[in-house]
C-alpha cells in the first residue's frame, strides 16, 4: 500500500470541514470572539508564539517533566510488577494496597503532593509517576503471571538462576502485556503533567493554557491546546513506532494465528 | 559407572481433595554413557513425571536420581530436557539463531565464536537459511528442530526427550527420527526418550523399558539389537521388528490402553 492509499481521506475531509465551519461561524458572530476565535486567528497566535519562542519554552518544560515522570514510572512499575508477579508472597503482601489505591482518580493526590513537596517540579513529576505507575504495574503483573510454565521450566532445565529466568525469559515473555501498560501509562502521564501544571505551575503548557485563559487571550489559549494536542500526538506516534520495531516478533505471530 | 542411575524412584501427587495418588510406583534403572534408551507406556502412565523428576524439575517423593555420580536436587548442569510442546518452549522473541544461541549463553558462552557454533548446529539439524526467521514462521517439525539444536548447544551429556515428535505428522516424524539418530551418532550424547509410539521406540533405541499404567513400574526391559545406522524401510521391515512390536503391544495392550 502506498502513502496516498493509506491516508484516510474521508476522515481528514470531515476534520477540515469542521475547521471551516468553525472559521465561518466565528467570523459571522463577532460576539463569540472571546469563546471561539476564528481558526485563522488561533493559527496566527500559534505562529507568533512559536516565533517568539515562549510557547516552545513552555513545551520543553512540559516535555521534560513528562519524560522524567514517565520514564521513572516505567522503570519503577516494570521492576515492581515483575517482582510482584513472580514472587507470590510479595504479591499477597501488597495486593490489598494496590486494589485500594488503583481505582482512586490520581488527580486527587495532587493536593497531598503540594502539601508534601510544594509547587515545584518535584511535585509535578511525582504526581505523574504516581498516576502512570498503575496501568504499567497491573499489566506487568498480569503478563508475568500468564507466562506459560513450559517456558520457565525451559529456563530451569538450561540451568538458569531465578534472576536470569526473570530477566531473560519472564520479562520478554510478558512484554506484550508490559507494552500495553506502557501505552496507557503514556497518555495518563501526559494528562497528569498538564493538570498539575494548571494547578501549581509557573511554567509549562498547562500553566500557559490556564494563564492565557485568565488573561482572556483566548487565541493564545487555543494555541496552547493545539501544542499539547500535537505533543500527545507526536509522543503516541513515537511510541507506536518503537513498539512496531520492538514487538515485530509478536505482530507476526498474531497475524499468523489470526490467518 | 552408569551416567544416569535412577534408584527406587516414586512420586505421589496430592490432589485437590487432599488425597494423594501415586503416579510413579518404584522405578529403578541405569543408563550407560552414549546409550539411546526409551520408555514406552500407555498415555497417562506418568512418563512426563518420571522425566521431570530425572531432570530435577520435580522432587521425587522417595528414591533418588544420580547423574554422573552426583545426586540430583535441582536441574543438573550436564543434562537438559526437551519438551513435547516446542511451540511453548521456544522463545518467540528470539530468532532461530537467537534460540540456538541461548543454549550456548546458558552455559556461559557469549563469545563471538558462539555464533559460529550456533550456525553449525542449525546446519546440522537441517535449518540452514532459516537463521533469521522467528519460530512462528516455521512448521512444527522445523520448530522442534530448533528446540533440538538449542538443547544440543548446551552440550548436555544426557538429553531427555519427552515425546518430542508426538504432535508431528507421520512423515515429519520419520524425518526427525533419522535426524536425531544422525546427531546422536555424531555427538555421542546419551539420550533418554519417552514415547507412546512403540515402533518409534524400537526404531530408535538400544534398550526399551516398558512401563505399566499408574502407578507406573518397569514391566520389562528389552534390548534392541538391530545394526546401526538404521533405516526406516529395511529396519522396520525385519521380522524381528514386527515380533518386538507385537510383543510390546501385547504387554501394554493387556492392561488396556487408556
Amino acid at each position: 500500500m502506498n502513502l496516498l492509499q493509506r491516508v484516510n481521506w474521508l476522515g481528514w475531509s470531515s476534520f477540515v470541514s469542521l475547521l471551516l465551519v468553525w472559521e465561518l461561524v466565528a467570523r459571522a458572530t463577532p460576539k463569540l470572539e472571546l469563546y471561539l476565535p476564528p481558526v485563522s486567528r488561533i493559527l496566527g497566535a500559534l505562529g507568533r508564539a512559536l516565533a517568539a519562542g515562549s510557547i516552545t519554552q513552555h513545551g520543553l518544560v512540559t516535555l521534560g517533566r513528562f519524560a522524567e515522570g514517565y520514564l521513572l514510572s516505567a522503570v519503577l512499575a516494570v521492576s515492581l510488577g515483575a517482582l510482584l508477579g513472580y514472587f507470590r508472597a510479595f504479591h499477597s503482601l501488597l495486593a490489598t494496597l494496590i486494589e485500594l489505591l488503583r481505582p482512586m482518580p490520581s488527580v486527587a493526590i495532587i493536593p497531598v503532593a503540594i502539601l508534601l513537596l510544594g509547587i515545584g517540579d518535584a511535585m509535578i513529576v511525582s504526581v505523574t509517576i504516581y498516576a502512570s505507575v498503575w496501568p504499567i504495574l497491573i499489566n506487568t503483573i498480569d503478563g508475568v503471571r500468564n507466562i506459560d510454565h513450559t517456558l520457565i521450566d525451559t529456563g530451569r532445565t538450561f540451568g538458569l538462576s531465578r534472576w536470569r529466568i526473570l530477566w531473560e525469559i519472564i520479562l520478554p515473555g510478558a512484554s506484550p502485556y508490559i507494552v500495553t501498560g506502557l501505552r496507557i501509562g503514556l497518555s495518563i502521564a501526559l494528562i497528569l503533567v498538564t493538570t498539575a501544571e494548571m494547578i501549581a505551575g509557573s511554567k509549562g503548557l498547562g500553566f500557559f493554557i490556564l494563564d492565557e485563559e485568565r488573561a482572556m487571550n483566548s487565541a493564545n489559549m487555543y494555541a496552547g491546546i493545539v501544542v499539547v494536542a500535537l505533543l500527545g500526538y507526536a509522543l503516541n506516534g513515537l511510541f507506536l513506532l518503537a513498539e512496531t520495531y520492538a514487538m515485530k516478533w509478536r505482530h507476526g505471530m498474531m497475524a499468523r494465528q489470526a490467518a | 559407572m552408569p551416567i544416569l542411575d535412577v534408584q527406587s524412584l516414586s512420586k505421589s501427587y496430592r490432589q485437590a481433595g487432599g488425597e494423594s495418588t501415586l503416579a510413579i510406583g518404584n522405578i529403578t534403572c541405569q543408563v550407560e554413557s552414549g546409550e539411546f534408551v526409551s520408555f514406552v507406556g500407555p498415555s497417562g502412565c506418568g512418563k512426563t513425571t518420571l522425566l521431570m523428576s530425572i531432570a530435577g524439575l520435580m522432587a521425587p517423593s522417595s528414591g533418588r536420581v544420580v547423574v554422573n555420580g552426583r545426586e540430583v536436587h535441582g536441574p543438573p548442569r550436564n543434562l537438559v530436557l526437551l519438551f513435547q510442546e516446542y511451540n511453548k518452549s521456544l522463545f518467540g522473541w528470539r530468532s532461530v539463531l537467537g534460540n540456538v544461541r541461548f543454549g550456548l549463553e546458558a552455559r556461559g558462552d557469549r563469545s563471538a565464536a558462539a555464533e559460529n557454533e550456533a550456525r553449525k548446529l542449525i546446519d546440522l539439524v537441517g535449518l540452514k537459511g532459516f537463521e533469521r526467521h522467528y519460530p512462528w514462521e516455521l512448521s512444527g517439525g522445523m520448530q522442534q528442530r530448533v528446540a533440538i539444536a538449542r538443547a544440543l548447544a548446551y552440550e548436555p551429556e544426557v538429553l531427555l526427550m519427552d515425546e518430542p515428535f508426538g504432535s508431528l505428522d507421520a512423515l515429519t516424524r520419520l524425518e526427525l527420527e533419522d535426524t536425531l539418530l544422525r546427531l546422536w551418532a555424531e555427538l555421542k550424547t546419551t539420550i533418554v526418550f519417552i514415547t507412546h509410539d512403540i515402533e518409534e521406540a524400537i526404531y530408535l533405541s538400544d534398550r526399551i523399558w516398558i512401563l505399566s499404567r499408574r502407578p507406573s513400574q518397569i514391566m520389562q526391559e528389552l534390548k534392541i539389537e538391530f545394526s546401526r545406522p538404521r533405516h526406516q524401510v529395511t529396519t522396520r521391515a525385519e521380522a524381528r521388528f514386527m515380533e518386538l512390536r507385537n510383543d510390546i503391544y501385547r504387554q501394554i495392550g493387556n492392561q488396556g490402553i487408556s
